[in-house]
């Protein structure tokens, strides 16, 4: 690609995927923007039903419709929207330009198939490949993701690989097409902390062979620490905060973020037999079919002001990637 | 000296692997494998370990809900493999369990009233007009309104589902609590308030605890002392402040440098094992962490390490020292 490094290969714009059931309109995604640059590491973090996986399903065009729906909003990968693109495209740009791997890597995998045959057929359907050169293609992706004996491995079935090794499955058929993108939805969190820490340094090796842009779906605060260039905080369907990763736990804005930040019991912390309590954060995330007015974090918000029950605030920043969308920081706009 | 409130010698359970028509076959699985430890009255007692290395199994043992192959369990110095079913069955009183899920701990055909009514009627306790005090009482202590006694357990979120389950395990006035993951299931901000509840009650009813966890962050914040499990075996014990400074055995010492932590500023050097851990039908030789061992040696093949003490209750079942 002769994108320079920087530049940015993926803009999501205003994005809006609805959920419709008979307990009313779930906003799931409610007007989410943020950017992937080339070569990034850029981590999503929130709750669940925050929106993280939705907004990345609908990259992907992978929302299951009904119940849901992309009802606005602008995704832009080489500055062409997805949304307005015909399904051949899609599938085309599907794994050969963006791929995903999930997180539970059991049910990702097709039991009834080995593990050579499903990756294969990516080599198959996007390089025209034959049988006989993509299977050989593949074992030597399982190879690049270093599983022992690929040889043997590529003829077994999802059912006879461990955890770790499915999910490593699962990397190398994402990344048999060369794709720019990788989006990683919470790759790690059915394994355990020894194999996360096996399969976060091969996605780190493999970033910086491939030099793939990441996208990295977590709800692990140190997996964001270690991980990633840049962070998008997320909160019921909102970007909330968003900002350089250093920057984002050193000088942290938003009241959701520095909770979340507090609540997490971190090693070696404690000192003393007698422990200081967590802090918690109060309450619970609000119904996406009956979302607080204002400030959808208001209700549980330690700092909540009048203005924030009443007035939704914006996503604003000072111009150096730090955004927020918190009445407290809100000074820019009042300048215009 | 007083008598330690559980005491666990040497415990074995072991589980047959079903297989043909007769449900017969030579293989076993050795989930766990001689494990000893003690509880003292008003400790929190952490396990960690990975998927696999029996922590949940030594609590279901240590309750004597899954039998052990070998070994006793003792409580206040009681052997309870050798104690009448009644008995048993009024110690189970005593100790309660929580579990991880708490989507499928709590029966969804039943109101909270109903859940939480079930052990005092098996036990015949708060009966009549003191039953409606006790469960304000139990609501109230979890942080539930009591007008949720008659509503459904789908009605409430995984959070307030999980006080439901603490409210359960309290009903009896228990001496011994049992966490098998009690926060794992929760999202991080649910996750700070169950852990200060859980230490919240743990002062006010002098509760003794062991929870059983895979995330050694958690367990460190809650408990005193540590076991750590690989494969069956207990690799390391100690306090949690020694554990963490001067960790002796080489897994405990990977497990805690692949922990991500959440400071961009701190770069730790990750120890990457090798490969997965082995299966427990057929364990390794020796130590059984050898396969994996960064620091293996030729003696760590063939014999197995005794638990060595290094002072002030720490001690690990190493060849290093």
């Amino acid at each position: 690609m002769t994108i320079p490094a920087g530049q940015k290969i993926l803009s999501i714009q205003e994005l809006k995927t609805y959920f419709y059931s008979h307990q009313g309109v779930a906003r799931a995604v409610d007007g989410v923007s943020f950017d992937l640059n080339k070569g990034e590491v850029l981590g999503v973090v929130g709750e669940s039903g925050c929106g993280k996986s939705v907004t990345a399903q609908s990259v992907m065009q992978l929302v299951p419709d009904p119940p849901g729906k992309i009802v606005g909003g602008k995704i832009l990968f080489h500055e062409k929207n997805l949304l307005t693109l015909p399904q051949k495209e899609i599938r085309k740009i599907r794994g050969s330009g963006i791929a995903m791997i999930f997180q539970e890597p059991m049910t990702s995998l097709n039991p009834v198939f080995t593990i050579g045959n499903q990756i294969s057929e990516m080599f198959r359907i996007h390089k025209g490949y034959g049988k006989k050169q993509a299977l050989l293609a593949a074992t030597e992706m399982l190879d690049r993701v270093q599983i022992p004996s690929p040889h043997k491995r590529v003829h077994e079935y999802p059912h006879q690989l461990s955890g770790g090794m499915r999910q490593r499955v699962m990397i190398a058929m994402a990344l048999s097409c060369d794709p720019e993108i990788l989006i990683a939805d919470e790759p790690t969190t059915a394994l355990d902390v020894t194999v996360q820490a096996q399969i976060l340094d091969l996605m780190q090796t493999l970033k910086r062979e491939y030099n793939t842009a990441i996208q990295l779906i977590t709800h692990d605060l140190g997996v964001i620490a270690e991980m990633t260039d840049r962070v998008v905080v997320m909160y019921a369907g909102q970007v909330v905060e968003e900002a350089k990763t250093r920057e984002l736990f050193k000088n942290t804005l938003h009241p959701y973020t520095r909770g979340l930040l507090k609540s997490i019991p971190v090693l070696g912390k404690r000192t003393a037999s007698d422990r200081q309590e967590l802090t918690e954060i109060k309450g619970m995330i609000p119904s996406l079919t009956n979302l607080p007015k204002g400030c959808r974090f208001s209700n549980r918000c330690p700092q909540a002001m009048d203005i924030c029950t009443q007035q939704a605030p914006e996503l604003t920043g000072d111009g150096s990637g730090h955004n927020v969308r918190c009445w407290l920081h809100n000074r820019i706009q009042d300048h215009g | 000296m007083d008598k330690p409130l559980l005491k666990i010698d040497n415990l074995k359970v072991h589980f047959p692997i079903k297989k043909g028509f007769f449900g017969t076959t030579g293989e076993v699985v050795h989930a766990v494998d001689g494990v000893s430890f003690e509880l003292k009255k008003g400790e929190i007692l952490g396990i960690v370990g990975e998927s696999g290395c029996g922590k949940t199994t030594v609590g279901m043992a240590a309750m004597y809900l899954t039998p052990p192959t070998e070994g006793h369990v003792f409580w206040e110095g009681e052997d309870i493999g050798k104690m009448r079913p009644s008995r048993l069955r009024a110690l189970r009183q005593k100790m309660q369990l929580i579990f991880q899920d708490p989507y499928s701990s709590l029966n969804p055909r039943m109101t909270v009233r109903q859940i939480l009514s079930d052990p005092m009627d098996i036990h015949k306790v708060f009966t009549g007009k003191d039953r409606k005090e006790r469960l304000e009482f139990l609501l109230t202590t979890v942080g539930l309104s009591p007008n949720a006694a008659d509503r459904y357990p789908h009605e409430f979120s995984g959070g307030q589902r999980q006080r439901i389950g603490i409210a359960r395990a309290l009903a009896l006035n228990p001496t011994l609590i049992i966490g098998d993951e009690p926060v794992s299931a929760l999202d991080v901000s649910i996750q700070a308030q169950i852990i200060n509840l859980l230490i919240r009650l743990k002062q006010t009813f002098d509760l003794s605890m062991i929870i059983i966890s895979h995330d050694l962050a958690v367990v460190e914040y809650i408990c005193d002392r540590i076991i750590v499990m690989y494969l069956g075996k207990i690799v390391e014990s100690a306090g949690f402040s020694s554990l963490y400074s001067t960790p002796r055995h080489p897994y405990t010492q990977t497990l805690l440098s692949a922990i991500p932590v959440p400071d961009p500023e701190k770069k730790t050097k990750r120890i990457i094992l090798k490969g997965d851990v082995p299966s427990p039908i057929d364990p390794p030789s020796g130590c059984r962490f050898h396969t994996r061992c960064p620091q293996k040696m030729v003696l760590c093949e063939t014999q197995e390490p005794e638990m060595k003490q290094f002072g002030s209750g720490h001690s690990a079942a190493c060849h290093l020292y």
